[in-house]
């Protein structure tokens, strides 16, 4: 890399030595595992199991007969009875801040649905709502990535964070009051920062649109709901901290790190600025989102199937692999840009390194479905979680390929770059999340869905309209990329070629916000339902269609 | 359930150190080394300040939010035909030095305008275009923004007055930009980096330090 003959150390020099070090690392880690193959590290896999559980798999929107036809365990239940009791007063220790955060995001998604939805057609139709200032294209984008990001993504995952807590340390959720404080500070900052932007005052950087003066909002919203985390795992009643606790362990302790320096105001100038801005927007998907989905599937998987993951050995793997390649990507959003060539050059590197921690993830959680394929049959919330899994394999995967400098000469300022952001941000992490509520508001309000059928026309819209999305904007991306590289194409043709393929957006887009529509009129109906149980004692372990059917 | 052990304790622990450190170290890497290298980085000689027009005309781009759509940064030739489209020379990070926030941006749905001061300096085309891009670029998907201007009788003694051809104008009375629109064109006219950078300058960006 370096042209300089300079024999003291440089940044360069510190920096392949730390690198080193963190491969070394991961080495010494892969050793010690491979040492410790029959150390009780297995039992850590376990956790998530009580004695009997296993081979019967758990999903509240499926009759557990129904289960029992494709799973291997038995399909008496009865003994369990004390076992399960235990489990419910985990589940319902999580209630209000749980309910909090779910209905605050499921709102935040229809809001940010019907935002992305309007700055779709704002493409297609460019006079189209432009005498107001806050309804232009150049605001309502933030609005939607904003609001999307963290009014839904964000409080879908803690939501499902609290959950899993109990369930992971089998302890009930201490402290849930401080996240419900935390949840009304997230939804204070949200209306403020979606007020800011629609008026124009915006911190002007992608992914860190909203004004720091209300950005501390959420550092303190967020320290508010991590505080359950810290009382409960010191009331933790397992020997091993299973590796959901982990992700959601580092994930809390990531986002008000990358937050706070990010938008740290008047310390960033010019390019550092933009290198800044990168390695926080990157993170907030990497380092955020991410830990929360995984943590989400690395439960639900293995639960619904019966079967304890795959090899805990590699989650661990996948996790430190994880922390160590994916902090660092973020620069190659910069690839040809005014910024120094060595910082460009390791973001690649840890792009490319990312695939292990993928695979490792990837392998783990497909394989613990493997010979179980039948459970997606019956399991409504298992379809939503694997087809996240893969589109999580697949949006990893493509990010590292579009890092390459070849790929991403063409794919860099195009559409292409947008439809890569929603598979992992859509396809992965919501998708994840939708398996995840589906799955726990049965077990927290005692009441059942109101129809499987309504789950799975939510899955179909999702699914249907997102490949519809994604397949329009990366073939309509790459073929403006292509036609901006060719000096013989003027710019209009490049940009005129990509008008058809952003009507394609805008019909994805449409039935996707008509799944989010079907969503949350589901949610609205159990909450009525919940409402007006109330008082009676609740459907006891969920198995609804048993009792309905 | 048994008390929570040791192995569970420190394992708690090494996740949050573990995950903390790590982190650290990737902000070391990709924030502050950055930022000791370019903190240094002069200005070059043919870059003026912004003006308080400008700089006002600034403060409307950042917030009508045009860098969702244009770049500020024109890639080397052996990359892209980025300069063979009159887009300018590769920047360099000296180039940015009294832009906060930085506007770099990641999405071409429009050209880049790292120098569309240098390639379209007329006022006249730049207000018509904010009004209504598609009087002057028929295929453009711009939005228009009206909003910049104002629509009046007559038009006062200092009012600039934009020349709308039909059918894009309104059904009577002139058309006047306002102050927010004069700035924006201002700021976009001053988006000029043609002056010349030495070599070592563009190189210094490959080395390391």
């Amino acid at each position: 890399m370096g042209r300089r003959p300079v024999l003291s150390p440089t940044i360069a020099q510190l920096l392949a030595l730390s690198f080193g070090a963190a491969v070394l690392g991961l080495l010494a880690l892969i050793w010690a595992i491979a040492q410790r193959q029959f150390s009780d590290l297995d039992r850590g896999a376990r956790v998530i199991f009580r004695p009997g559980e296993e081979d019967r798999g758990e999903d509240p929107t499926a009759p557990q007969s129904e289960l029992q036809r494709v799973l291997p365990g038995t399909p008496e239940w009865d003994t369990q009875e004390q076992q399960l009791e235990s489990r419910r007063r985990a589940d319902l220790s999580v209630r209000a801040p749980v309910l909090w955060f779910t209905v605050s995001a499921t709102v935040w998604l229809i809001v940010g649905s019907l935002a992305g939805l309007a700055v779709s057609l704002k493409f297609n139709l460019p006079d189209w709502w432009v005498q107001t200032p806050a309804l232009t294209f150049g605001r309502l984008r933030p609005i939607h990535l904003n609001v999307v990001a963290y009014g839904w993504l964000s409080m879908a995952g803690i939501a499902s964070a609290l959950w899993l807590l109990p369930r992971t340390l089998r302890t009930p959720l201490r402290g849930g009051r401080w996240a419900v404080a935390g949840a009304v500070l997230w939804n204070v900052g949200m209306v403020l920062g979606v007020g800011a932007l629609a008026a124009g005052w915006t911190d002007g950087l992608e992914w860190l649109e909203f004004p720091w003066h209300v950005d501390g909002l959420f550092v303190v919203a967020g320290a508010l709901a991590g505080v359950p985390l810290l009382l409960s795992l010191r009331d933790r009643q397992v020997e091993h901290l299973y590796v959901s606790t982990w992700y959601v362990a580092a994930a809390l302790v990531w986002f008000p790190i990358l937050f706070t320096v990010a938008n740290w105001p008047g310390v960033h100038f010019g390019v550092e600025h933009a290198l800044v801005n990168w390695w926080f927007a990157h993170n907030v998907l990497g380092l955020w989102f991410t830990p929360l989905a995984l943590a989400a599937a690395y439960y639900l998987i293995p639960k619904i199937v019966g079967r304890p993951i795959h090899s805990y050995q590699l989650s661990l793997l996948g996790f430190w692999a994880l922390a160590l390649f994916y902090s660092q990507v973020g620069v190659h959003h910069l690839i040809g840009g005014p910024v120094p060539t060595w910082v460009v050059t390791l973001s690649i590197v840890t792009s490319v390194a990312m695939v292990v921690p993928v695979i490792a993830v990837a392998v783990n959680h497909h394989m613990t479905v493997l010979g179980r394929f039948r459970a997606l049959g019956t399991s409504p919330v298992l379809r939503f979680v694997v087809a996240g899994a893969m589109m999580y394999t697949l949006a990893s995967l493509q990010g590292s390929l579009t890092s390459l400098r070849s790929v991403n000469t063409v794919t860099h300022f195009t559409h292409y770059t947008i439809a890569h952001a929603h598979l992992g941000a859509y396809g992965f992490a919501s998708f994840v999340f939708f398996g995840a509520v589906y799955f726990f508001m049965p077990r927290i309000t005692g009441v059942e869905w109101i129809s499987r059928r309504l789950i799975d026309l939510h899955l179909v819209l999702a699914g249907l309209g997102f490949a519809v999305y994604f397949g329009a904007l990366t073939v309509g991306g790459v073929q403006q990329g292509l036609a901006m590289l060719d000096v013989d194409v003027s710019f209009v043709q490049s940009m005129v070629g990509t008008k058809p393929w952003l009507w394609g957006r805008t019909a994805g887009g449409t039935l996707m916000t008509l799944g989010h529509f079907v969503f949350a009129a589901h949610l609205v109906a159990i909450l009525v339902r919940a409402y007006r149980a109330r008082g009676e004692p609740s459907t006891r372990t969920g198995h609804f269609a048993e009792a309905a059917s | 359930m048994s008390e929570p052990n040791r192995a569970s304790f420190s394992e708690a622990v090494g996740v949050v150190v573990g995950s903390a450190a790590i982190l650290l170290f990737a902000g070391f890497a990709l924030v502050a080394a950055p930022y000791m290298q370019l903190s240094g980085a002069p200005a070059p000689e043919g870059l003026e300040p912004y003006t308080p027009e400008e700089a006002a005309g600034r403060a409307q781009y950042v917030s009508l939010g045009c860098m969702y759509c244009h770049s500020q940064q024109p890639r080397a030739p052996n990359q892209a035909p980025d300069t063979a489209r009159g887009w300018g020379r590769p920047s360099i990070p000296g180039d940015y030095a009294h832009d906060y926030p930085h506007q770099l941006g990641t999405m071409r749905t429009g050209p880049d305008l790292f120098n569309i001061g240098a390639r379209q300096p007329s006022r006249t085309w730049h207000l018509l275009h904010l009004y209504q891009p598609r009087a002057v670029v028929p295929e453009s998907l711009m939005p228009a923004f009206p909003f910049l201007f104002e629509v009046k009788a007559k038009a006062g003694e200092d009012d600039v007055v934009v020349d709308v051809p039909d059918p894009w104008g309104p059904d009577a009375g002139v058309v006047v930009a306002r102050p927010e629109a004069l700035q924006l064109v201002a700021y976009l006219q001053a988006l000029d980096h043609t002056y010349e950078v030495s070599v070592d300058a563009i190189e210094a960006n490959e080395e390391v330090p």
